[in-house]
């Protein structure tokens, strides 16, 4: 591959295959986010801790649920291969904070981005259609809105088997509210800009219109919102595994580490420590990535 | 080519039914430009969307006309036919050139789409083909500025690039929406010369709705004025300016600034147009009209000739009661 054409006053052109083809919305965006450092090196730190969270468990010398009875809980670096101490139960808190990440990790991907498909498409459809179609659209979230979260999870939880991928998707079936009515307000503006009625009367389809015109300008703030949500939605499934709903002991996730942690804060300190610092990078580095993307994808936020 | 009778569109409102477009007629030719002009909220605007069927339904509703394009009626045909229309047989430019480009999409992939859509052409001769657009209407380095954003565009070249978009397919018809209003006075001259080298070049025809009679009298062979959704009277630019036959469109001569003399008031038409969820007896204009007598107020006026291709619907003038060049 060529290298990409800069001219003089350091703006970056285009490589001459993009010219013959055209450039799509992310092949711009991701140029312009590997010059955002803070977006790259956040990009960095969750590719090495995701990795480490799938891989890590794998290579250590201890299972997430191994006890060591004898030797109770231990500061970081007091015996054996503990490099971040033990628990009261001597079970090596670095294995059981890769394994957490895991958990919080998949819960926090998956349920955003169940959240993001249904309601982004939710969303613009009802904004875009409008009318009746929109109101009985919008009725439907505002009466989904009125069930209590926990009691729907617990009863879908007792309906089907409890598994943890399904936990996962009721968690993101809840989330994706929110995003609707969000998408929806700003495809509501949108749809009564120039440039749709423009694409309408150039014989586009009014679904080209909604994934081409429509959703790429509300990413903005579909992303920050989607920044906001991944933590909320991995504090979620800390407090359903405190009910006995979501991840169950032995197993661990960040959320039930940080929550077990900080019962014992003053006397075994690490042990909120390490998740809680793993927990807190995940999320500094999402938002930073989130705000790397947002200008990103935005064509007048280029300094170049 | 193009022949509109009796076109009605009403929107149903809580309010009541609002009579956009009453019984509007008109027909372009070939290669013929036509003004479309009146007041914000007489019309015009609704007309032109109704013949691209991008009225939205509801609230409104086309009620009943015809629109002849060939042997295609434009009011009764399908989504998917005049899906094929759009763009190819008709195109249409807008008011504002800042907004009616998506932000989103760099001008190639915007103006390649007509192409890709209604000439299966492939996405390397579309590019091709909308360089040569742009160097057509004006556009330096056109090469290197297909790449920009809307947003690195100026007002003036936004609307050139609409100009190009909308005539990238050769379109019959070319339907603009007041494009000159939200641009420079100096730009909106380039403009108007640049849609008409263009319309001479393909031999497009060419419908300006507008409020600015200069406009109209630059560019115009023929003039449709509108008043609440009427076509009250239609005529050759040249014998609507030296000989109105209607006191609208006196009055609307009259209110232009350049005409007056210094220091003199600018002549304004009392009053406001009517509202338009109420039925009128009688000429919609009656009620601001200097000349209107008891019968105005009445009898519904109907459009009739004043002389060769120039229609009036003053009853008063009709019968020579009023003298409108004095």
């Amino acid at each position: 591959m060529t290298d990409p054409v800069i001219n003089p006053s350091g703006k970056l052109l285009l490589r001459p295959e993009d010219i013959e083809q055209g450039t799509s919305l992310w092949k711009d965006a991701w140029h312009r986010l590997r010059k955002n450092r803070m977006a790259v090196a956040s990009l960095i730190i969750l590719i090495l801790i995701t990795v480490l969270s799938i891989f890590g468990p794998m290579v250590m010398p201890y299972e997430y649920q191994d006890q060591n009875q004898g030797l109770g809980a231990t500061p970081p670096l007091q015996a054996g291969a503990h490099l971040f101490g033990t628990d009261e139960l001597g079970r090596d808190l670095l294995t059981r904070t890769l394994h957490g990440g895991r958990v919080s990790l998949g819960v926090g991907l998956i349920a955003t981005l169940t959240a993001l498909i249904i309601g982004v498409t939710y969303g613009a459809v009802s904004g875009y259609l409008g009318g009746r179609t929109d109101v009985v659209m919008m009725r439907i979230v505002d009466i989904l809105y009125a069930i209590p979260f926990t009691i729907f999870v617990i009863v879908l939880m007792s309906v089907f088997d409890r598994d943890i991928k399904l936990l996962f998707l009721a968690i993101g079936a809840v989330e994706w509210l929110t995003m609707a009515r969000i998408v929806r307000a700003q495809v509501l503006s949108l749809s009564k800009q120039e440039f749709v009625e423009a694409a309408l009367s150039l014989g586009l389809h009014r679904v080209t219109i909604i994934f081409r015109y429509l959703i790429p300008n509300v990413l903005g703030p579909v992303i920050v919102y989607t920044t906001l949500t991944i933590p909320a939605v991995m504090l979620f499934e800390s407090i359903l595994s405190f009910l006995g709903l979501g991840v169950q002991a032995p197993m661990s996730s960040w959320g039930s580490l940080i929550k077990d942690g900080s019962e014992k804060m003053d006397v075994y300190p690490w042990l909120l420590l390490f998740p809680a610092m793993f927990f807190s990078a995940t999320l500094f580095c999402l938002n930073f990535l989130g705000d790397g993307l947002r200008d990103a994808l935005d064509p007048k936020s280029s300094k170049d | 080519m193009l022949e509109v009778t009796d076109l009605r569109t009403y929107f149903h409102t809580r309010a009541g039914i609002v009579r956009a477009v009453d019984g509007v007629s008109f027909s372009v030719e070939k290669g013929q430009t036509i003004g479309i002009v009146g007041e914000s909220g007489c019309g015009k605007s609704v007309t032109c969307y109704s013949l691209l069927g991008l009225i939205p339904t509801p609230p409104g509703r086309i009620e009943g006309g015809r629109a002849m394009l060939g042997e295609e009626d434009l009011l009764s045909a399908s989504e998917a036919t005049m899906r094929k229309i759009r763009g190819k047989r008709i195109s249409m430019i807008f008011q504002d050139p800042m907004t009616s480009l998506n932000p989103y999409l760099r001008i190639s992939t915007q103006l390649i789409e007509p192409l890709l859509i209604h000439e299966r052409m492939e996405k390397k001769t579309a590019l091709h083909r909308a360089i040569e657009a742009l160097e057509e209407v004006g556009i330096p380095d056109a090469s290197e500025r297909i790449r920009s954003y809307p947003h690195e565009f100026s007002g003036g070249m936004r609307q050139r690039v609409m100009i190009a978009m909308a005539l990238i397919t050769k379109p019959e018809i070319l339907i603009a929406d007041e494009p000159t209003t939200a641009l420079d006075v100096t730009v909106q001259k380039q403009i108007l010369d640049l849609i008409k080298t263009r319309q001479q070049t393909l031999g497009t025809a060419v419908i300006f709705i507008t409020h600015d009679l200069a406009v109209v009298s630059n560019v115009c062979d023929h003039v449709y004025v509108m008043y609440a959704g009427k076509v009250v009277e239609s005529a050759p630019t040249t014998d609507l300016f030296s000989a109105p036959e209607h006191p609208y469109t006196r009055a609307l001569q009259r209110s232009i600034p350049a005409i007056q003399e210094k220091g003199e008031p600018l002549y304004t038409i009392e009053g406001l147009p009517p509202d338009l969820t109420k039925p009128m007896d009688g000429c919609h204009f009656a009620p601001r009209c200097e000349f209107a007598t008891e019968e105005c107020q009445t009898v519904a006026p109907t459009l009739q000739s004043a002389g060769e291709h120039h229609e009036t619907s003053c009853t008063r003038r009709q019968r020579g009661e009023i003298d409108l060049i004095h």
